[in-house]
């Protein structure tokens, strides 16, 4: 008999296809970090009011906590493992690390995974990055340590 | 969690019958940044979930009247960027844009949005009493912590306040809301699809659980293309409403020819603020008059102990809102 | 003992773990692999106070997965611990709502979370009182206040230079409840092999954490191991063992399987520390040309049932203004409320807040500049002890960001307007003590050359790694890139934690003495060496040692709606010799956007009727978002203190949070002619102040 609070899925993740059995009550946070131990992507509030678990879904940032892996079935995912091309880091990363965006590192890979997510929108919609624009698309983003400042600074820099 | 089941809808009136003969066990799930974090803290406890964003509703067309048909299902970030909204609506627009995060308006879709919950604290905390989570189990809010909650249309047994900012925009635009459900397609005005909290505060809308949103109606109207939202919170971006205004206002001769207005943050649902409007209509477009309409439509207002300050910022907010919309 | 001569000190060396974080590649608590896991989840107290009388599990144990519930009915006995927070599950008594009453582990987190929701807890519930007051009866005088400092000071002869003094000032201040809030929740992954503990846990100190573990659970230290290579911040709540440590342990034994015990950002609102609240009379008596005759600090705080933990925040006002007459006090009541705990510079945040904000009104009393007044009464000698100073810069920092800040344009009138917005500034001091721990470390050169030091140091995010690789590449005249320190680690050599800010001068001397031995021992043909820095600390002189600054915040205000927006924030610090600079401004960025937090926007809302703090999550509880930070702007006074330890630093992770709070109300009192004299400063009070 199928278990209906189970349920087969596919998932393209960092471009790998990848077909796993899910508790319908899964988030693709923690089928991520548990099942897939792509722990990149973090579990700061598990409630969406922190961004640390920000990746890309079919290209748009999304906090993968509210989203059920079920649900996504057919998706590609993109986690902040899936950025760098072998051991060239995406400009953001490397951006990051230079402008020293981050401390405890803990809200990083959201930022990061936001950003490129923000810089996308911001290009289809041609919209104009100024500091105060980058603040105010990066707010879903919470860092405790506060880096926002350098931040704000290593984004200015890639979207340039 | 509540273990639950898990179904895509691919046709509507499927999706309708599956929630219409589960006896209130089965709900639609949108974007489930709502539904989801609400299953986590126990609040809600669905056994089955119809995934309604793969229905055929996922669109924004212009109507032949010159509106826009937009698709509950929709995501909020589409609607807010959308090229007509931006044109013809930027009051929709700002609003989307000043809610949530980037993240969560990819995520989220029209009919979730407008179904989303209170964020009162004690709504959403299921070791302490709430009305509207239990029925009966009493407001702790209402002579406890509700700086944040409603000042006007609010009972003795809730005292929450709608959370969206796109309801409001579109409450003043005068936005129609589509249904498909148990009784077959009909359709009411946004206006009338949330409630005031009343004797059952339980109930958020006049929805009963299998009717589905399919589709949010905008009428055609060229004075919202001067139109806009302000929002004021607690920090500069990502938090909810304290007051918010969405206000459109057309002006002819120094005299408000016309105007739609709606408030946000102070009610169980987003507030039309129609006797504002009344008090406006044909009067001199002056931050006095503006000063006299807010005034009217706050009259009934009855701040709770410690959010008295919403009803001088709701009446400021106002003026300055509609003062600026004047001024270009 | 030697100077450290200095290449990549002082180098803006980038964090050596920066490519492990931008990659997802650094591994935090229950990131780690162990294999065969099982998860837990907590269980919360929904009393204030009462003793449990039943506990029934049976719903959540027929769940599919589950694998046990524990509380206290059936959990094994642990040794006495000097914590009780960590005597989980040894009786039945409630001591605060959200304390853990229970847990449960299950082979996946949904079942794990679903069953802890259905474990149903029956308590005779008790009256309880959670509310703080300054004229609560049960006040009392702790015996000492955080860390080891005297509750009370009383110098001269404060009640008659008071009625003398040409101007008083007399006001009482007071500040919220606040919570840590580090974006990484506390989190252990305990994992048993025989009667050995590996515990991967989220903390600022491994060592710290290993001695009450192996304690409660009846071991020897040297069969436990704890872990915390990489921390998501901590902020102090990290400093101390948490009970899910215990939790995780007790799980892990019971399942026989390794166990993730993440903490829920709710649940940390209850039993991860937060800092206490605090009410603060000040008095100040002074000349009518604004010399200080007296001051009198009293201040009223909260503590738990269960632990005792007294801020100090009238410490700061022993060391800032010279005056005869001096008399400082903390007064503690135990209410029904979790147990408050260490959080950013306890006792100089909140009591700076109270005696920077006093200051500015005394300026205004007296009618002098506000920074000329803070000059006017600057000590030379530390005001209680009478100690000298290893080095005071306070005078510096402000004359330094006064020229930064344009403060010689500021017009003193208040309410000025830009349009709508009233506009405003505002200065106030910063101090630190500059605390040094004893450390051991050792040092080694490998066959290949490089050298590798390790020291059971932790990097909370604060650079700790890089700094302390750097202070390593000096001493043994090599570049960075040769030298890996292992930190994070409790069977490295004992280190002290995180916290008071003394991480690098701790940790750094013991490093620097370690790769000195080594120098020495490869001259020998060894290859290894240990230091401990224990003698060379006795045998400091008896001098007070604090970093000082001085900040200054631009707010505006609309009149119309009272919102609040910090235009520029400057912090200029004196704090001895500066490791490496990008990561101090970083740091003292981060302390600036808190002390940002802790002015306008955070605050724990205690429910009383409840006992708990009720706007438990991220979404409640507001931290500074990125839009609220629009420009900060971080600059220090080159200081060469040699009396202060062989690196020559003064620590800098706390004091970027004191004084930003007090700067900020002074601004905003400059914008609007409003004294907010309770924090946070929201805009409920300024609403229509323009009109």
């Amino acid at each position: 008999m199928v278990d209906p609070q189970r349920a087969a899925i596919t998932l393209a993740i960092n471009g790998a296809e990848q077909h796993l059995e899910v508790d319908t009550r899964a988030t693709l946070l923690d089928v991520l970090r548990e099942r897939l131990d792509l722990i990149g992507a973090k579990k700061g509030c598990d409630h969406g009011q922190c961004g640390s678990c920000t990746v890309l879904i079919d290209g748009r940032r999304a906090k993968s906590c509210l989203a059920l892996a079920v649900a996504l079935d057919g998706s590609s995912i993109t986690t902040v493992e899936g950025l760098a091309d072998g051991d060239e880091l995406h400009p953001l990363q490397a951006a990051f690390i230079d402008h020293d965006a981050f401390q405890c590192g803990y809200c990083t890979p959201g930022q990061i995974c936001s950003a490129i997510g923000m810089l996308e929108e911001a290009r289809a919609e041609g919209a104009e990055l100024t500091p105060e624009a980058i603040r105010e698309r990066m707010s879903g983003n919470i860092c405790r340590c506060g880096a926002y400042p350098n931040i704000v600074a290593a984004i200015a820099e890639v979207a340039e | 969690m509540k273990p639950f089941a898990y179904e895509r809808a691919d046709e509507t009136a499927r999706a309708v019958s599956t929630v219409a003969g589960s006896h209130g066990h089965a709900t639609f799930l949108g974007g489930g940044t709502n539904l989801v974090d609400l299953m986590k803290l126990g609040v809600a406890t669905p056994e089955r979930l119809v995934d309604v964003t793969r229905l055929p509703h996922a669109e924004i067309t212009e109507t032949k009247y010159g509106g826009l048909l937009i698709g509950a299902a929709v995501r909020n970030s589409d609607l807010a960027v959308h090229p007509l909204v931006r044109e013809r609506y930027p009051v929709l627009s700002e609003a989307i844009l000043a809610g949530a995060s980037g993240q969560i308006r990819n995520m989220a879709t029209i009919g979730g949005n407008l179904l989303q919950r209170t964020r009162c604290p004690y709504f959403q905390d299921v070791s302490k009493a709430c009305n509207k989570r239990a029925p009966g189990s009493g407001c702790p809010a209402r002579h406890g912590e509700h700086r944040e909650l409603a000042i006007i249309g609010h009972s003795e047994h809730c005292v929450a306040t709608h959370p969206s900012d796109m309801a409001v925009a579109l409450a003043a635009l005068g936005a129609e809301v589509h249904v498909h459900g148990g009784q077959g397609l009909w359709s009411i005005p946004l206006t009338d699809l949330h409630r005031l909290p009343g004797e059952m505060p339980q109930r958020d809308t006049i929805l009963a659980p299998e009717d589905l949103i399919t589709h949010v109606e905008l009428p055609p109207l060229p004075l919202a293309r001067n139109s806009r939202y302000r929002k004021v919170r607690d920090r500069a971006s990502f938090a909810f409403a304290l007051v918010s205004l969405a206000a459109a206002v057309e002006v002819d001769g120094g005299n408000v020819a016309d105007c739609r207005i709606a408030f946000g943050g102070i009610a169980h649902k987003p507030w039309r603020a129609r006797k504002a409007e009344e008090t406006l209509r044909g009067r001199p477009a002056t931050p006095d008059a503006f000063g006299a309409a807010a005034d009217a439509e706050l009259a009934d207002a009855r701040p709770l102990r410690d959010n008295g300050f919403k009803l001088l910022l709701a009446r400021n907010l106002f003026v300055r809102v509609l003062t600026d919309l004047v001024d270009g | 003992m030697a100077e450290v001569a200095t290449r990549a000190i002082g180098a803006p060396v980038r964090r050596i773990e920066g490519r492990a974080k931008v990659t997802g590649a650094a591994r935090y608590a229950v990131e780690h692999d162990p294999g065969e896991v099982a998860y837990g989840w907590i269980v919360q107290a929904q009393v204030a106070r009462g003793k449990i009388t039943d506990i029934d599990d049976a719903e959540a144990r027929s769940q599919p997965g589950v694998l046990h519930v524990l509380w206290h009915g059936n959990a094994p006995r642990l040794e006495e611990v000097s914590d009780a927070e960590l005597a989980v599950f040894q009786e039945p008594r409630v001591a605060y709502r959200g304390q853990i009453v229970a847990a449960v582990v299950a082979d996946n987190p949904e079942a794990a979370r679903e069953a802890a929701r259905l474990v149903r807890v029956k308590v005779h519930e008790e009256p309880h009182d959670v509310g703080l007051r300054a004229d609560h009866p049960h006040l009392y005088k702790p015996d000492k206040v955080n860390p080891s400092f005297p509750s009370d000071t009383d110098k001269g002869d404060v009640d008659a230079a008071l009625a003398r003094a040409e101007v008083t000032i007399d006001h009482t201040y007071s500040t919220p409840a606040y919570h840590n809030n580090a974006m990484e929740p506390h989190a252990t992954l305990a994992r048993w092999d025989g009667d050995r503990l590996t515990v991967y846990d989220s903390n600022q100190g491994a060592a710290a954490h290993r001695a009450p573990l192996a304690k409660a659970f009846g071991l020897e230290p040297e069969q436990v191991r704890v872990l915390a290579e990489h921390v998501g911040g901590g902020f102090g709540s990290k400093g101390t063992p948490r009970p899910q440590m215990i939790v995780a342990a007790m799980l892990a034994r019971i399942s026989g399987r390794a166990v993730k015990l993440p903490v829920t950002r709710q649940q940390m609102f209850a039993f991860t520390g937060y800092r206490t609240p605090t009410i603060q009379r000040m008095r100040l008596g002074a000349t009518g040309d604004g010399r200080i005759t007296a001051i009198e600090h009293r201040v009223f705080e909260q503590t738990s049932q269960i632990r005792e933990f007294a801020e100090q925040a009238a410490t700061p006002t022993r060391v800032m203004y010279a005056t005869d007459n001096l008399r400082t006090s903390h007064r503690l009541v135990r209410l029904d409320v979790p147990t408050p705990s260490w959080m950013r510079a306890p006792g100089e945040c909140p009591g700076m807040y109270a005696l920077e904000s006093a200051i500015d009104e005394l300026a205004l009393a007296v009618g002098i500049d506000p920074i000329e007044l803070r000059i006017r009464n600057d000590a030379d000698a530390e005001p209680d002890s009478g100690k000298p100073f290893s080095s005071r810069n306070l005078v510096a920092c402000l004359r330094e960001g006064a020229d930064r800040f344009g403060w010689a344009d500021r017009d003193p009138r208040q309410r000025q307007r830009d349009g709508r917005w009233f506009i405003g500034s505002g200065v106030a001091a910063s101090t630190y003590p500059a605390y040094q721990r004893d450390a051991e470390a050792t040092a080694r050169v490998q066959p290949d050359g490089s050298f590798r030091v390790g020291i059971a140091a932790a990097d909370i995010g604060t650079g700790a790694r890089t700094a302390l690789t750097q202070i390593a590449a000096d001493t043994l005249g090599v570049p960075v890139e040769r030298v890996r320190v292992d930190i994070g680690d409790s069977a490295l050599p004992r280190a002290g934690v995180a916290g008071g800010s003394m991480g690098t001068s701790s940790w750094g001397a013991a490093v620097a003495k370690a790769c000195e031995a080594l120098l020495a021992e490869m001259e020998r043909g060894g290859s290894e060496a240990h230091a401990d820095t224990k003698a060379e600390i006795e045998a400091k002189k008896d001098l007070a040692r604090h970093a000082f600054g001085a900040q200054f915040a631009e707010v505006r205000v609309d009149g119309e709606t009272g919102e609040i927006r910090v235009s520029r924030l400057l912090g200029v610090f004196a704090a001895g010799r500066i490791v490496n600079p990008v990561t101090a401004r970083s740091q003292f960025i981060g302390g600036m956007t808190m002390g940002m937090g802790m002015a306008l926007f955070e605050e724990s809302v205690m429910d009383r009727r409840y006992g708990d703090y009720l706007n438990h999550d991220l979404a409640q509880y507001h931290v500074p978002a990125n839009a609220d930070v629009a420009d900060i702007e971080v600059a220090w006074i080159e200081e060469d203190d040699p009396e202060l330890n062989r690196i020559g630093t003064k620590g800098i992770g706390e004091i970027g949070i004191v004084g930003t709070a007090a700067a900020i109300a002074n601004a905003v009192h400059h914008a609007t002619g409003l004294r907010f004299r309770a924090l946070p400063i929201h805009l409920d009070g300024l609403v229509g102040a323009g009109t």
